[in-house]
């Protein structure tokens, strides 16, 4: 029996196969060669250009559009893997809005930014497609670098090392690499399997081996990596989930948004994929986007994004804000979760409205219920699995600006590591920068 | 609502707006289209002597340059005269003329340079009843090879020789096409007003190549795996045309010699900044070959509101209005003193006008830790550098310091007398001032 899109309870098939791959179509659709050269033509090539500051990996960006309106692309995309090897990842999932678009001079001056990203990834595509991997390594060093980690930290790393000259060996948890470039990004920001053929790419520099089911907790030990290796960089990423801590938490239907989210990019056949009617997601940052969006385009009916707190303290960019709201899904502000309720499996959410009093969220005591036969948790994630003997600084593995953690010989990066943004283009900057680092220490 | 009708040379028109003789005019069929859209005139694809026609090259004959989003910006061509036979052509002018009667139809002609010649064709196009001829010594490319077209308009010589035959075999009024590949644009003026001519129309085309092809090593366009220069034009040579025209109608031995101007014309602005300098109507043909004739109605709603708006009745309100204002350099007033202004309101921090003062210039834009510009009174020389580079209109302006105020660069105060280069004790052949 085909279910409906009215179907209760959570289903497969709520859209026909069409339908869905239409959905899950690329964000933004590519630059074909015109449409780059007129958009790179807006770049006034500002001096000292506010927006390459705003890029945590410091593309030279004037100059990559300059290449770019000078028809070779493929210089443009060397400027930018210079900075940041994931460059074509970056180009799709980078908040720009809040980051290099956002410091344009021509968003300033007519709320129309140089659209960088598209850019970028026009550019990047260009040597993709066309096979080129711009680098090569240098003569063998004779060192050994682990990684714990293949997303984009430890791959970034693991690149800088291996040009080096130095022989790295990657230990992957999942059974794939690309961590949340793989695993945790909305479908239709990396299509036709970006992710993997970027890594794939990427390993194209030779001298990177990775290993896959392995971590701590699954075979390594920090100490076991320092005696083999001359050097340890940490990539893993947090892998914990926040609780609701709301009653009903356990009942069925309710899931972390961070697995459905995976479960979306690993699916062969999205409209196998099951999904409520009414979902609710609870949560402000990407990740409640990704996964509320993501509902929609399956084929739920009514999507809730649920935030405790207002508008401006959502951790998602007013453009994923948008986005959401163009697909269709509420966003409620100013409410939390109180109960779950249902027979065994979700039914109804009650939520709770709240003020901020003094900075925190306080509950008002007045609630509304919502339908919800499926409850996404999205509020955040946690470092678990690190080992013991590291500091930790506000939950994170403590790192300075090097990348350098509490134990000599051992670096970190990216969402695991204290400092900076959780974002893709922010773990790229600091494995590149640590492997920099690790250079400079092994060749003293 | 301003009157746009001209009568140039006495040839009356209903708008200034003509068709250079060129492509878009080679033959009945455009020539009415063109008419339709609402053109004042037409100078007809430059007739040749009766006998086999010429040919053209079966490639490319035209090549471009272009902005962003690909704007036309300059087109350069190898096409030849009409490649029709003449009788063809006459019989399509004279039956184009009868039914636009309000038109102007001037027909181009280019024969080689013996009187005969000329004698011969003169009274064929007189049959036509077109409104007058204008002689083209100005196509640079392929003509000039068999002693034709700018080979004429090069010597002056020649051109007060054709001229004259011309005034002696025809009735009408004779213009004469004057090409910008010379070094003084005034001596061909002048020869063909020693000629009799009616009027000077200008400029022709410029010799040029657009690009090279770089994986075949050829000029563009490429005719089988070689290229020849050609003639430019579009908007890319208005400036070159402005100044030659300038030039014409500011020289005592020619002021007042009638000018078509063409050179660029793409919307009505240039058209009134070609009349504001003494042209007294404008011909157009790269705005109507990427455009298409319909361009045309821009150009006349845009002068007619700019008039309105300044209150000028008639095209020869504002003729001529600009040139007493073409000087020479040694005559600007070395007194006028100006500072760039930078507004931080419009100002949107891109730094364009640091780096082309610090790098380039004159080291007169300050840049703040926070992107704030501004302008160095102390070694700011005004040379407008920055405005011209600023990509935001009007947020850069030179603003003029007035007589009496220190000018913070030299630390003289400026001086309300007009002091020029003729006079300055820095001239070695400076005479004496007053």
């Amino acid at each position: 029996m085909a279910t409906s899109h009215q179907a209760s309870g959570i289903k497969s098939g709520r859209l026909s196969s069409v339908d869905i791959a239409e959905n899950f179509g690329d964000l933004h659709a590519p630059y074909d060669a015109h449409e780059a050269a007129v958009a790179a033509d807006r770049c006034y090539f500002c001096f000292d250009a506010p927006c390459m500051t705003a890029c945590p990996t410091s593309i030279d960006i004037p100059q990559f559009i300059r290449e770019i309106q000078a028809g070779h692309a493929e210089s443009a995309a060397k400027t930018i893997l210079d900075q940041n090897i994931l460059g074509g990842m970056c180009a799709r999932v980078c908040p720009t809005e809040t980051l290099c678009e956002e410091a344009c001079v021509r968003e300033a001056a007519e709320g129309k930014p140089v659209e960088i990203g598209r850019l970028q990834r026009f550019a990047t595509d260009t040597v993709m497609e066309k096979g080129i991997h711009p680098f090569t390594r240098a003569e063998a060093t004779g060192k050994t670098v682990a990684v714990v980690g293949a997303g984009p930290a430890g791959l970034a790393a693991a690149h800088r090392l291996a040009m080096k000259g130095h022989d790295v060996v990657v230990f992957e948890y999942k059974s794939k690499a690309g961590g949340l470039n793989e695993f945790g990004i909305a479908a239709y920001k990396s299509t036709n399997d970006f992710a993997g053929r970027e890594v794939e790419w990427l390993m194209q520099i030779g001298g990177i081996t990775v290993e896959y089911d392995k971590g701590f907790g699954k075979g390594l030990t920090l100490d076991g990596l320092k005696a083999e290796y001359d050097a340890v960089f940490l990539s893993i990423g947090l892998a914990g989930v926040n609780a609701l801590r709301a009653a009903g938490e356990d009942k069925d239907g309710v899931r972390d948004a961070v697995d459905f989210i995976e479960d979306v990019r690993q699916a062969d056949d999205l409209s196998a994929l099951p999904v409520g009617r009414n979902v609710v997601v609870i949560g402000g940052g990407m990740t409640a986007v990704d996964a509320a969006v993501q509902s929609k385009l399956l084929g739920a009916e009514n999507v809730t994004i649920a935030y405790r707190r207002d508008r401006d303290a959502m951790g998602a960019s007013r453009f994923e804000q948008d986005l959401a709201a163009s697909k269709g899904v509420k966003l409620m502000f100013n409410v939390m979760p109180k109960e779950i309720i249902g027979n065994g499996a979700a039914a109804e959410i009650e939520l709770e409205y709240t003020d901020i009093v003094e900075g925190r969220v306080t509950g008002t005591g007045e609630t509304t219920r919502l339908a919800a036969d499926q409850v996404f948790k999205a509020i955040g994630q946690t470092l678990e699995g690190a080992p013991q003997e590291l500091a930790i600084e506000g939950g994170k593995i403590q790192v300075n600006d090097a990348g350098r953690t509490s134990i000599a010989g051992v670096w970190a990066g990216g969402d695991c590591a204290s400092g900076g943004e959780d974002l893709t283009v922010t773990a790229v900057a600091e494995g590149r920068d640590a492997a920099e680092d690790i250079h400079k220490s092994l060749m003293a | 609502m301003a009157d746009l009708t001209t009568e140039f040379l006495g040839i009356k028109s209903p708008n200034p707006f003509w068709l250079a003789s060129a492509p878009p005019t080679d033959k009945e069929y455009n020539v009415r289209r063109a008419f339709e859209a609402g053109w004042g005139g037409v100078v007809w694809k430059t007739l040749g002597a009766e006998g086999p026609p010429v040919v053209n090259v079966n490639g490319p004959r035209y090549g471009a340059i272009w902005g962003a989003d690909r704007r036309l910006l300059g087109l350069n061509n190898i096409e030849l005269i009409t490649d029709r036979p003449l009788e063809v052509n006459l019989e399509e002018m004279t039956r184009v003329k009868k039914d636009y009667p309000d038109r102007a139809l001037i027909a181009s002609i280019m024969v080689p340079c013996e009187e005969e010649a000329w004698k011969k064709i003169l009274p064929r196009v007189a049959e036509t009843n077109a409104d007058g001829i204008e002689l083209n010594f100005g196509c640079p490319h392929g003509m000039a090879e068999r002693g034709m077209g700018s080979a004429v308009g090069q010597v002056p010589d020649y051109i007060q020789m054709v001229t004259e035959w011309c005034k002696q075999y025809y009735d009408r009024p004779v213009i004469v096409k004057l090409t910008p590949n010379i070094t003084d644009i005034r001596h061909p003026a002048r020869a063909a007003q020693a000629g009799n001519a009616d009027a000077v129309s200008l400029i022709n085309t410029i010799n040029s190549i657009t690009s090279v092809d770089l994986d075949n090593m050829a000029p563009e366009p490429t005719i089988g795996g070689k290229g020849s220069h050609g003639g430019y034009c579009g908007p890319a040579v208005k400036p070159i045309a402005l100044n030659m025209v300038a030039e014409i109608a500011r020289d005592p031995a020619t002021a007042g010699l009638p000018i078509s101007a063409i050179g660029g014309v793409t919307t009505w602005k240039d058209a009134a900044e070609f009349i504001a300098l003494g042209a007294g109507n404008v011909q157009v043909c790269t705005a109507a070959m990427t455009y298409g004739f319909k361009v045309v109605e821009e150009m006349i709603s845009g002068l007619s509101h700019w008039m309105d708006e300044k209150g000028y009745t008639s095209i020869e309100d504002f003729r001529g209005m600009a040139t007493p204002n073409v000087t020479d350099w040694q005559y600007l007033d070395l007194n006028y003193v100006a500072k760039a202004k930078i507004n931080q309101d419009d100002c949107i921090k891109c730094g364009r006008c640091f780096a082309a003062c610090e790098d380039t210039s004159h080291q007169a834009i300050a840049m703040s830790e926070d992107r704030t510009f501004t302008v160095k009174d102390d070694e700011c020389v005004a040379c407008n550098l920055c405005v011209n580079v600023c990509p935001v209109e009007g947020c850069i302006t030179m603003e003029e310091v007035p007589a009496g105020q220190l000018d913070q660069r030299t630390g003289e105060v400026v001086s309300d007398e007009y002091a020029n280069w003729t006079t300055h004790p820095n001239n070695p052949s400076a005479v004496a001032g007053e």
